[in-house]
């Protein structure tokens, strides 16, 4: 048989995708004990010891300093700004997608500008936001909302337009006016591609996030990823990587569960 | 357009009347010379080979697009210049709303027309509203899908929904886009039925596309032939189609048609 044509059955799918996870921990354990052997004060690829050592105390202990458990201070900080960013995002890109897939004068206002905008690099503005609202949250929001926001807002544009034209023809001859349109025939069919879209930008949402936490911050999963990195502490920043990981991988699989849920209609029909 | 109050003067004139009507795009001309007039309770098929201007002519009385030259009246008054509440309409595809179950669909017309602002009707008037759906959806066979989402229904299914949603609110005039190209045979047939015993009961006036020549014979009470007259070999384009044919057809099926359709085949 060609090989093409030969598939894994579902028992075969769940080995052959656990043999590179496996494989990789053995590479790192194999590593860190040679290098520990070597040194036992080697700080670059710990043990499972000093992880779970790590775990213990940044995830269970309140912190000595401040009597926060930090862990979950900074989860609370990030997803805080994650969460008010991409909420913002989604809200502007909504409003401004139906209005201007809509609405050809809005459009021609406004489309070009938010063309142009798109194209800047988000962290090249970073110190802009930086100076003009300060070190607090805001101007990590304000990253955010820039980083995702346009993305999102010509997402939606397009949703709107590829709704078919035969639709919006129908509703007026059900006697509706544009509000009615896009209320009734618009607004709910885009909906679920808005989240859509939310969910794709949660990955630049992350990035944006970590990048603004890194420069200036007091809490949060960017900022202690940054900060332990002046002790080499590897031993706290790879679990840090593999929650925010874990986080966006739950996050991600919540906005597809929702969207089913809420939009049963959805899906089979693309 | 300037009075709200219906002129009825003209009740008995032609409920459609298009006047020198020529449609062309830059470079490419796609009707000249249409003129038609068409009684209420006609149905009016119109055949033609593809591209010939027939689905832009259905678009210009949408109101989705707007003549180069000459006027589109109906009862008497010019077109306004877009889709309005007196043509309801059915394509091919797309004419549901896919968001909205079978019954939603066909409600949300009511809606639509009562609460221009929240879109929704409420309480007493809606359980009347849905009564009126429910019966709708009897009436073409759709009751027992009444919670279904369109995308589960057949093909035959959602044309018969797209057709209870647009009669729902009453149009005078029902335009159909090639509503059963896309049906199998056997489903053909009975949509053909159903869109029969419609216009008769609601007293329809029906203009419907189609490129089959013999459901044009079958359905209508009058077929419109497109064709161009004009053809410079040198560049297609150069002129549109007009009306080539317009025949009477006999509601008598059984006897004298099918010599008119060969004869007319032949010459088309």
């Amino acid at each position: 048989m060609r090989l093409i044509n030969q598939r894994p059955s579902r028992g075969a799918a769940i080995i052959v995708a656990a043999l590179p996870f496996a494989a990789l921990v053995v590479i790192y354990l194999t590593f860190s004990d040679i290098r520990l052997e070597a040194n036992p004060q080697d700080k670059l690829l710990p043990s499972v010891e000093s992880f779970a050592d790590a775990i213990q105390r940044m995830a269970f202990e309140p912190s000595v300093r401040t009597g926060k458990i930090l862990l979950w201070a900074d989860t609370a900080a990030s997803l805080q700004r994650l969460f008010i960013g991409i909420g913002v995002s989604a809200l502007a890109g909504f409003t401004f997608g139906v209005l201007n897939g809509m609405i050809p004068w809005f459009s021609a206002a406004w489309s070009p500008l938010v063309r142009v905008l798109s194209m800047i690099p988000p962290i090249a503005i970073l110190p802009i936001l930086f100076i003009m609202f300060g070190l607090g949250e805001l101007s990590k929001v304000v990253l955010i909302v820039f980083g995702t926001a346009p993305f999102i807002m010509r997402d939606m544009e397009q949703r709107v337009r590829e709704l078919p034209g035969e639709q919006i023809v129908k509703a007026q001859t059900l006697d509706a006016n544009t509000w009615q349109i896009a209320v009734r025939v618009v607004a709910p069919q885009v909906m679920p591609r808005l989240m859509d879209a939310v969910r794709l930008s949660l990955g630049a949402a992350w990035l944006f996030l970590i990048a603004a936490e890194a420069i200036a911050s007091t809490e949060g999963l960017g900022y202690r990823i940054f900060l332990v990195r002046r002790y080499l502490a590897m031993d706290v920043i790879l679990p840090y990587v593999a929650w925010i990981t874990l986080l966006a991988f739950l996050l991600d699989a919540a906005f597809r569960k929702l969207n089913a849920f809420l939009f049963p209609w959805y899906g089979t029909n693309r | 357009m300037t009075s709200g109050t219906a002129q009825t003067g003209d009740s008995r004139g032609a409920l459609i009347r298009v006047s020198q009507l020529w449609k062309s795009y830059p470079g490419t001309a796609v009707l000249e010379r249409i003129n038609l007039v068409v009684e209420r309770n006609e149905f009016v098929t119109v055949v033609g080979a593809s591209g010939c201007g027939k689905t832009t002519f259905f678009k210009l009385l949408l109101g989705e697009e707007q003549p180069t030259r000459g006027t589109i009246f109906v009862a008497g008054k010019p077109l306004a210049p877009e889709p309005g509440k007196d043509r309801g309409v059915v394509f091919q595809r797309y004419s549901v709303f896919p968001h909205l179950t079978v019954l939603e669909n066909v409600l949300v017309g009511l809606e639509l027309r009562r609460s221009k602002f929240l879109c929704r009707s409420f309480g007493r008037r809606r359980r009347d509203e849905i009564e009126q759906c429910e019966r709708m959806l009897e009436r073409v066979g759709l009751l027992s899908s009444a919670n279904a989402y369109p995308d589960a229904l057949s093909g035959g299914m959602q044309q018969r929904l797209a057709l209870s949603q647009t009669l729902i609110t009453g149009p005078e005039i029902l335009l159909l886009d090639e509503p059963f190209g896309a049906l199998d045979p056997g489903i053909r047939a009975d949509m053909h039925g159903l869109v029969r015993e419609l216009y008769s009961e609601l007293k329809l006036t029906v203009l419907m596309i189609t490129h089959d020549l013999s459901e044009g014979f079958r359905l209508g009470t009058r077929l419109l032939v497109f064709d161009k007259v004009r053809v410079d070999p040198h560049e297609p384009d150069a002129y549109g189609a007009t009306i080539t044919y317009d025949v009477p057809v006999s509601r008598n099926r059984n006897n004298g048609n099918e010599p008119t359709i060969a004869a007319l085949e032949s010459g088309v």
